[in-house]
């Protein structure tokens, strides 16, 4: 394990957090707000702590898989605690788990939150939670990759463990210019939705926020109803944006270059399929509530992708929903988006692949002398791949069902600790029952608030890494 | 740059690091997909699999914004299908392997009519480099400047020898030489000699000068071993082939072990006068019955690594004066500088030298143009000759006025046939070709060396 690159680069990390910090600054500044003092310390602390860190540069800087799996869970940690300063600084919470909660909620782009209302909150403190979404959307190392050679010719390894879906590959040679590349089309997209935002008659703070928070599919609301509040037109926007945020962005990056073929390919048909049906069944489950078809349907978009980008913006309390919609909601959460998107859950190709590979399955029983192969696009999925997806399923339903039997210690019911797991642990925010779209996490004990950040963090960057970390095997020196 | 290298053998796999080490972006082709992940995970570049012969996975893996294809897989023809598809398809330049014999002979037809950049021939560059150094059996290591002219010599200090303890100034200075000073390896550590760096015994030792003074340098140093008059080769391979080609015609008597029956009658019809002998090399008495103990060279090219490093280390305690090695892969360097061994010959880091000189040579848009290239040390330093341009700013000013980077040499300055040893007050012309060695620098353009 090597140590000092470790520290070398959770330094940088500590350096560019600083740099984060100076967006809510900006805005305490524009708002004449002493909350942003709060900022500028935490600021300084990273900065002091980050800059001593990076000083000496290691002379050994190769990193091997396992260090890049280390790095980046210890990252995300090391990045929610220290994220987690203003709000203690500020005041506008006391408990440090509350805090920490809150900041991994950010990152992770969850979307849960401990503040019961949110519109008194200070403004820079609400950029800072809708800006931890927009940074922790893309994967903050990916960020950092883009200025900085990090790991020397390894850092692929780094990116694997941050980017989101079953297989990673890289647009262009360099890792540098992939991230480049990356981080420009999500930049361009996020300003996009801005100024659509502001046409629409949104104020310029709430689109920002807005923006940051659909671009991250994360779902902090600037205000307490969430979403309801605002116009049709705007919910409308949200919806689309939420979807366009959902899908590989690589597809964007093949469009750009005009190979539409392939930027259309099997995961991004198969999740408009779901997204489609969804919709429909939940618009007509719902119609009884609503009286009309235009309010059902809009209602039922913009809730189906909210949860199925795990979002987490809501227009209404789906929890007074009938069954079946809520069922779905609750489904769509699991199934997630597309990999190498900004969103969470299983992944609609992992989804696919192990579908497929039931089908194969069920067709080995069939003809035991078959012999097939499981192909996406026409091609060949690597039997690796399959492998990874199969024990990524199996480690999931694991980590569920443990989270589960810990926070049911709290005595709460089972619907709301089912989907306050699902919640979490997909990136989502806010699930049924005692942590529905009107209720928050404030009431759980401060040890299942433990327990939920680790499903955050460990759902955002797809179990391994953090799994890796509380290995011993990482760890020994041979 | 932009560059594709289909076949991820060895040569792709170090041209791979080096190229991407050097800031390309490099995108590798083979058909071998545990080989391209291989090479994908250890570097920051991409991988492609597929036959990179084909024009839909050359497009895949980037050909039409691509500067240069080069093909170094294990086949000629697909090498040069890589390069006619990419050429005709993409127009971007193209370096091409080629180790067949027959096809060598096309190779001025392959650049000219074909369109090819490149045509190397790893094979026929070993054999040289070998023949150069039977030919001056004093140096471990041989490469060549200027046509030939100049030459890079590395050799080690043996134990007892004068040289121990006395700095690169007194040495200039006793023995009056000719020679320039370039590197000095020690352990692992690596030097660009200066004035006054003392020399100690099995230091390894790169010096820069015409064959001429080199021969007198190794005579007054008491280093000096008696030419080669007959060679023992193991393996038949190309190498071999090429090397007893080179080494009939100067005049040393060849004699080659190979175990294959048909490739011995192959050497038979092609050289006369060379003796073949059909035994399996890793006997001991055949090595024994054809005289190993008294010949006076011996050089191991069979396609195993470690047969070679035996069968030389056997060939040095049972007499052999002077023996060389090829050995494939350089992980092993660490452990061959070990042992007893004379010389140890790359193929593949010649032919990657070769290549990755041209590649500088097409990223310096102006100034002077890099003619050769060679990695020292394990590719810790570098020797790198320049033709010197009009307008480059290290003309027209005396040495001792330029400003250098540190650990820059300017080792030997060649101006039209005339060989000037650099001095401080030596002024460099447009025209001259100027051999420069470095350390931790990357020089594309000789103003590079300017700090």
């Amino acid at each position: 394990m090597n140590l000092r690159m470790i520290k070398y680069t959770l330094g940088w990390l500590l350096v560019f957090e600083a740099a984060f910090f100076v967006v809510p600054m900006l805005t305490a500044l524009v708002y004449l707000e002493s909350a942003g003092l709060g900022f500028l310390w935490s600021a300084l602390i990273c900065l002091a702590l980050g800059g001593l860190l990076v000083l000496k540069k290691p002379k050994k800087s190769t990193i091997y898989a396992k260090e890049g799996f280390v790095i980046v869970a210890l990252s995300w940690i090391v990045m929610s605690i220290f994220g987690s300063l203003p709000f203690l600084f500020t005041g506008v919470t006391d408990s440090f788990v509350d805090a920490l909660f809150e900041t991994s909620s950010g990152f992770t782009t969850t979307g849960a939150s401990i503040f019961r209302t949110v519109e008194d909150l200070p403004k820079c403190i609400l950029m800072w939670r809708s800006f931890t979404h927009w940074v922790g959307g893309m994967g903050v190392l990916v960020f950092i990759m883009a200025f900085l050679p990090l790991g020397g010719g390894q850092n692929m390894h780094i990116m694997r463990a941050e980017s989101p879906g079953p297989e990673v590959s890289k647009l262009v040679p360099k890792v540098k210019h992939t991230a480049l590349i990356l981080y420009s089309i999500y930049f361009a997209l996020t300003v996009l939705q801005f100024i659509i935002l502001l046409f629409s008659g949104m104020s310029a703070f709430d689109a920002i926020n807005t923006a940051f928070s659909t671009a991250g599919t994360g779902g902090f609301g600037i205000r307490n109803d969430s979403f309801s509040s605002f116009s049709a037109v705007q919910q409308i926007i949200v919806t689309v944006f939420m979807l366009v945020f959902s899908i590989n962005f690589n597809s964007y990056y093949l469009a750009l270059r005009l190979k539409f073929r392939e930027a259309f390919n099997n995961e991004v048909r198969t999740f408009l399929l779901v997204v489609a049906v969804s919709i429909g069944i939940v618009a007509f489950n719902i119609y009884g509530v609503y009286g009309t078809v235009g309010e059902a349907l809009r209602h039922a978009a913009f809730n189906v992708a909210s949860l199925i980008s795990t979002t987490g913006f809501t227009t209404a309390n789906f929890d007074l929903w009938p069954s079946l919609a809520k069922t779905v909601l609750v489904l769509v959460m699991f199934i997630g988006a597309c990999a190498g998107s900004t969103g969470g859950g299983m992944k609609v190709s992992r989804l696919v692949i192990a579908f497929k590979g039931f089908a194969r399955e069920i067709n080995t029983l069939v003809h035991p002398k078959q012999v097939k192969k499981i192909t996406i696009d026409k091609r060949a999925v690597d039997g690796e791949v399959i492998r990874s997806v199969n024990s990524y399923l199996a480690c999931y339903i694991l980590v569920f069902a443990l989270s589960l039997l810990l926070i049911t210690i709290d005595g709460r019911d089972l619907v709301t600790n089912f989907t306050a797991v699902a919640a979490t642990l997909n990136n989502v925010g806010p699930g049924l029952a005692g942590v529905g779209p009107v209720s928050n996490f404030a009431d759980f004990s401060v040890f299942s608030k433990l327990v939920l950040i680790f499903d955050m963090i460990a759902g955002r960057l797809e179990l391994f890494p953090m799994l890796v970390l509380l290995s011993p095997a990482a760890w020994k020196k041979a | 740059m932009n560059i594709i290298i289909v076949g991820c053998g060895k040569v792709g796999e170090v041209l791979a690091a080096q190229l991407n080490k050097e800031g390309h972006n490099v995108t590798v082709v083979d058909e071998r997909a545990d080989k391209v992940k291989a090479v994908a995970n250890k570097y920051d570049i991409m991988g492609v699999i597929g036959n990179g012969a084909c024009r839909s996975t050359q497009i895949e893996a980037g050909v039409d914004s691509t500067d240069l294809l080069i093909a170094v897989t294990g086949t000629d023809e697909v090498n040069l299908l890589c390069c006619l598809v990419a050429k005709k398809s993409a127009n971007c330049r193209t370096i091409a392997r080629l180790k067949n014999p027959d096809y060598n002979i096309d190779a001025p037809y392959f650049k000219g009519e074909l369109g090819l950049s490149m045509v190397i021939n790893p094979e026929l560059a070993a054999a040289r480099e070998i023949a150069r150094i039977l030919n001056f059996p004093s140096a471990m290591k041989i490469e060549t400047f200027a046509k030939g002219r100049v030459e890079l010599l590395t050799f080690k200090i043996p134990d007892g020898n004068r040289l121990h303890g006395m700095s690169v100034k007194e040495v200039a200075m006793k023995f009056k030489t000719d020679v320039t000073f370039c590197t000095i390896e020690r352990d692992d550590d690596a030097f660009i000699a200066n004035g006054n760096f003392v020399f100690a015994e099995r230091d390894l030792v790169s010096i820069i000068a015409s064959p001429a003074s080199a021969k007198d340098f190794f005579s007054k140093i008491d280093y000096k071993i008696q030419p080669i008059k007959d060679t023992i080769i193991v393996g038949g391979g190309s190498i071999a082939y090429y090397l007893t080609d080179i080494l009939l015609r100067s005049g040393i008597s060849v004699k080659i072990i190979e175990k294959n029956r048909e490739r011995c009658h192959e050497l038979a019809s092609e050289f006369e006068h060379a003796v073949i002998i059909n035994g399996d090399p890793t006997d001991e008495d055949i090595l024994r019955e054809e005289g190993i103990g008294s010949v006076s060279s011996f050089v191991a090219l069979t396609g195993l690594d470690e047969e070679n490093i035996l069968l030389s280390i056997f060939a040095k305690n049972s007499g052999s004066r002077k023996v060389i090695t090829k050995v494939n892969r350089i992980e092993y360097d660490n452990i061959t500088s070990q042992l007893d061994l004379d010389s140890i010959v790359h193929p593949k880091n010649i032919t990657a030298d070769t290549i990755i000189s041209y590649v500088r040579a097409m990223n310096n848009s102006s100034g002077s143009n890099i003619e050769t290239l060679y990695n020292l040390i394990n590719g810790k330093a570098e020797a790198a000759e320049f033709t010197v341009c009009e307008g480059s700013p290290i003309i027209g000013k005396p040495l001792m006025e330029l400003k250098l980077k540190p650990d820059v040499l300017i080792a030997t300055l060649q101006r039209g046939r005339a060989q000037i040893s650099p001095r401080g007050h030596t002024v460099i012309e447009p025209g001259d070709s100027v051999v420069i060695v470095t350390k931790g620098i990357t020089l594309n353009d000789a103003a590079d060396i300017l700090a």
